[in-house]
């Protein structure tokens, strides 16, 4: 069997050697964001060809803003799933900052308290599942199911069921200011995503998380702190679910106790439409980004084509299955 | 002609090749009804593909079978089944939530429409216990909760169940104790009475003696001694499986010794290692030899912190350093390049660059942000240093030949500027011409004043590469002899008989 296998190896080695290298640059990027990039320009000019707003400028700010708080939350759940885990709290932990955010402003508290609460919230969890998953050794699925109950559980808790409403300016300006005539949060998204990019594909932690996603029992011999780097992707991605709620809450200008509900599997499914593998160790912010507009561009267009509510969460489920599907089939070959 | 329908089996002429690897060459083996047969050799002799012919698994290219005086043509596991061939692997295949009755009629529960027939599921099953030795298991008990030598016997149970004929069993001992393995003998025994025919797999030659009627010898991918066991000697059983083969490998050099640079105190890590002291000086290389388990690998992996050691004292340059992790290892000057490439060494994903830098992304970085010219130009600087043959540095190292991911493996280690290199295994899988590269690597790393500990299954290269040799068993290290002076048979002699020739330099 051993001598079968790296046989094998050694043939598929030497073939590989010959056909890759100087086409390596553009044969990875058409097995990895080439295609849904593809997918998505495609659809525009479908949707430019068929709904008559689509290619205005302001319908494509409206699409940056409205997959805001899917974006900003699918950058740190991108880290995450890299290193091969996966956190099914955010949809909740935004509910939940947000909620904790809109009450700390109700009798007069600032702008800036409100989003220090969200966003200080948003850590805490991320480093409760961190912990959770790194140093008590529970499966990541199984503590951020649990943490995706006890937040959305927390929200109605604390909101006695009721939406909490009526922000000050100084919170509300995070949803409604514009910046050179585009939204700040066109803006917000675009720096979220570039910090992420440059995180991880330029500095140490952003080549830890990939090796351990790769191998981690290789990346641990490497002298890698494998338990560190993946308490972190944790604490980023509650980092981003609280600044994704301010998003979501200042925009509303509401906190409701309902709010993002089943957000984590739209989320997830930006991820890894964007190529990132649920297996971890292969992805990209790029493909995320892509990703993002994608189901944002999906969602945008079915409304302007006047297709029913029901079916387009139909279609996006399609669109999940067919990336998820390539994926696949790119791991095949 | 006659003579053929009295055997239980016969092999005639079995030849498998895998590419670049002639993997049996012609293979003749015959066993009569209720015989147990040893078969013994180096690692890659052939054993485990002449195991997987014999199970269905590979298809010769060459050759037949009889099974009973009938031409077997085993196209797939299930027709090896069929003729009463069951093949228990090292890996037992027992599922552990199971209870002991579950596992032995998996796939084949007595039923009556969609209900199991539980009274007739007990019945079965406790005479089919009974036969081998467990009278007093219960049938109901999870199979995950039941010891290693008891689980072994299940299997065993679980093949009599399908009506095995003949029964190969693959290092069935190498993971038990030695009550357990008297219970196994005695099993084996009772099977042989019964006319079932037993090939008997095994790297201990003393039990071979003991359980066997019959041994045959394998090398290089042929038999090259089949005969009852009292015309064997321990002496020209190993000197059978010893193959004389390419000295040429090894260049043999004479290298300055410097001060001892790695120094293991009382080394125990439970329960594979226990009490394990030794020394190694700068430019010398000490090899490890040993079977299976015998904890080689463990011994390395505890000096260098993959898995923290439970006591003893680890020196590096006459400092004693704690060791409680990878990186605490590589801070130390102790680097350890494991056994199995795939699973430890490798991130099969990312590219050869991005494998070879990993250890030392700190040294490439400032303030966190890993440099890219320093990135690119080390990765080069490796890649052409050992030699990685790719056509770029961003090529996936999954893509790679066994040699050459190897290399990677080492050129990773040894871009830590070691003291110390613990070697698992350094050739394992790989083609002549890479292993003769990395003997080269490492004869250059000792020149250059490191320390290196090699672990290694092959007896060539442990005598060719290695100053001094080690020999543990049961997790002590029972000899140490001086290369030049050590051969096979001695080495063997140590790792599983226990027994005390003289030119013992030093214990332990």
């Amino acid at each position: 069997m051993t001598e079968k296998r790296t046989v094998d190896e050694e043939q598929q080695g030497q073939q590989g050697a010959g056909k890759r290298g100087a086409r390596g640059v553009l044969t990875r990027f058409l097995t990895g964001t080439g295609p849904i990039l593809g997918a998505w320009l495609l659809l525009c000019v479908v949707l430019a060809a068929f709904a008559p707003n689509f290619l205005e400028f302001d319908n494509f700010t409206q699409i940056v803003v409205q997959s805001a708080v899917i974006g900003i939350a699918a950058v740190g759940m991108t880290f995450v799933i890299i290193t091969g885990g996966i956190d099914l709290s955010v949809g909740s932990v935004v509910a939940l900052t947000g909620m904790l955010a809109g009450i700390s402003m109700q009798d007069g508290g600032s702008g800036i308290v409100g989003i220090l609460v969200a966003l200080g919230a948003g850590l805490l969890i991320g480093c409760f599942n961190g912990f959770s998953t790194t140093f008590l050794g529970i499966t990541p699925f199984i503590v951020t199911l649990a943490v995706l109950s006890m937040a959305r559980g927390l929200t109605l808790a604390v909101s006695k069921g009721q939406t909490v409403y009526g922000f000050p300016p100084s919170f509300t300006f995070v949803g409604q200011a514009e910046i050179l005539g585009v939204s700040l949060l066109v803006w917000l998204t675009l720096a979220v995503f570039a910090i992420g990019y440059v995180t991880l594909s330029r500095t140490v932690f952003g080549h830890q998380v990939y090796a351990i996603g790769g191998n981690m029992e290789a990346a641990r011999l490497a002298g890698i702190p494998v338990r560190r780097v993946s308490f972190l992707v944790y604490a980023i991605a509650g980092l981003c679910a609280g600044l994704s709620a301010v998003v979501l809450t200042s925009r509303l200008d509401s906190a409701l106790p309902s709010a993002a509900e089943g957000l984590e599997l739209q989320v997830i499914a930006a991820v890894v439409i964007g190529g990132t593998s649920l297996f971890g160790g292969r992805g990209n912010m790029v493909g995320t980004l892509v990703g993002v507009l994608l189901i944002g561009t999906l969602n945008n267009g079915l409304t302007l084509l006047n297709v029913p509510p029901f079916w387009v969460q139909f279609v996006q489920g399609v669109v999940i299955f067919l990336a998820v599907l390539i994926d696949a089939l790119n791991r095949r070959r | 002609m006659s003579e053929m329908q009295d055997a239980a089996l016969v092999m005639e002429g079995i030849d498998k090749h895998f590419p670049g690897v002639h993997a049996l060459k012609g293979v003749n083996l015959r066993i009569e009804p209720g015989q147990v047969m040893g078969i013994v050799g180096e690692n890659g002799a052939g054993k485990s593909t002449l195991i997987k012919v014999l199970a269905g698994a590979y298809l010769p290219e060459a050759g037949r079978i009889i099974v009973n005086g009938e031409p077997l043509e085993a196209n797939n596991p299930a027709d090896a089944l069929a003729a009463g061939i069951t093949v228990i692997y090292q890996e037992l295949s027992l599922v552990p939530g199971m209870s002991v009755a579950e596992n032995i009629f998996l796939g084949d529960m007595p039923s009556r429409g969609p209900f199991l027939e539980q009274r007739q599921v007990r019945e079965m099953a406790r005479e089919l216990l009974a036969r081998v030795g467990l009278d007093d298991l219960s049938t109901g008990a999870p199979v995950g909760s039941l010891r290693l030598g008891v689980r072994q016997l299940i299997e065993v149970a679980k093949a009599l169940h399908r009506d095995a004929r003949i029964l190969v069993m693959d290092e069935p001992t190498s993971a038990l104790q030695r009550s357990e393995v008297d219970l196994l003998f005695d099993v084996v025994r009772g099977l042989r009475d019964e006319g079932i025919s037993i090939i008997y797999v095994s790297h201990h030659l003393e039990e071979v003696f003991e359980i066997c009627d019959a041994a045959t010898v394998m090398r290089d991918g042929a038999v090259v001694g089949s005969k009852p066991i009292g015309e064997w000697t321990m002496d020209s059983l190993v000197q059978a499986m010893v193959n004389k083969r390419l000295d040429t490998l090894f260049p043999r050099r004479e290298r300055e010794r410097g001060e001892v640079a790695l120094e293991v105190r009382n080394l125990t890590l439970d329960p594979s290692v226990r009490d394990v002291s030794f020394q190694v000086r700068e430019g010398e290389i000490l090899g490890l030899a040993g079977v299976v388990g015998a904890g080689r690998t463990e011994t390395l992996k505890a000096i260098s912190g993959v898995t923290p050691a439970d006591g003893g004292e680890i020196l590096v340059k006459n400092r004693e350093r704690k060791v409680r992790s990878a990186r605490d290892g590589l801070d130390a000057g102790i680097v350890y390049m494991p056994e199995d490439r795939g699973a430890e060494g490798l991130v099969y994903s990312a590219t050869i660059n991005e494998n070879l830098v990993l250890s030392v992304l700190n040294r490439i970085s400032r303030a966190g942000f890993v440099e890219g010219g320093k990135y690119r130009s080390l990765g080069q600087r490796l890649k052409e240093r050992f030699g990685v043959r790719a056509s770029s540095v961003r090529q996936e190292v999954g893509e790679l030949s066994g040699g050459n991911q190897q290399k990677v493996v080492l050129a990773r280690a040894m871009a830590t500027d070691p003291t110390v290199v613990l070697l698992d295994e350094p050739t394992r899988g790989i083609d002549v011409g890479a292993k003769s590269e990395i003997y080269e690597y490492m004869l250059e790393i000792a020149a250059g004043g490191g320390a290196v500990v090699m672990v290694s299954s092959e007896f060539p290269e442990l005598l060719g590469m290695a100053d001094r040799i080690a020999i543990m068993r049961n997790g002590r290290t029972v000899a140490e002899i001086a290369g030049s002076e050590a051969d096979q048979e001695m080495i063997l002699e140590y790792a599983t008989s226990g027994a005390e020739p003289g030119n013992v330099e030093a214990d332990g």
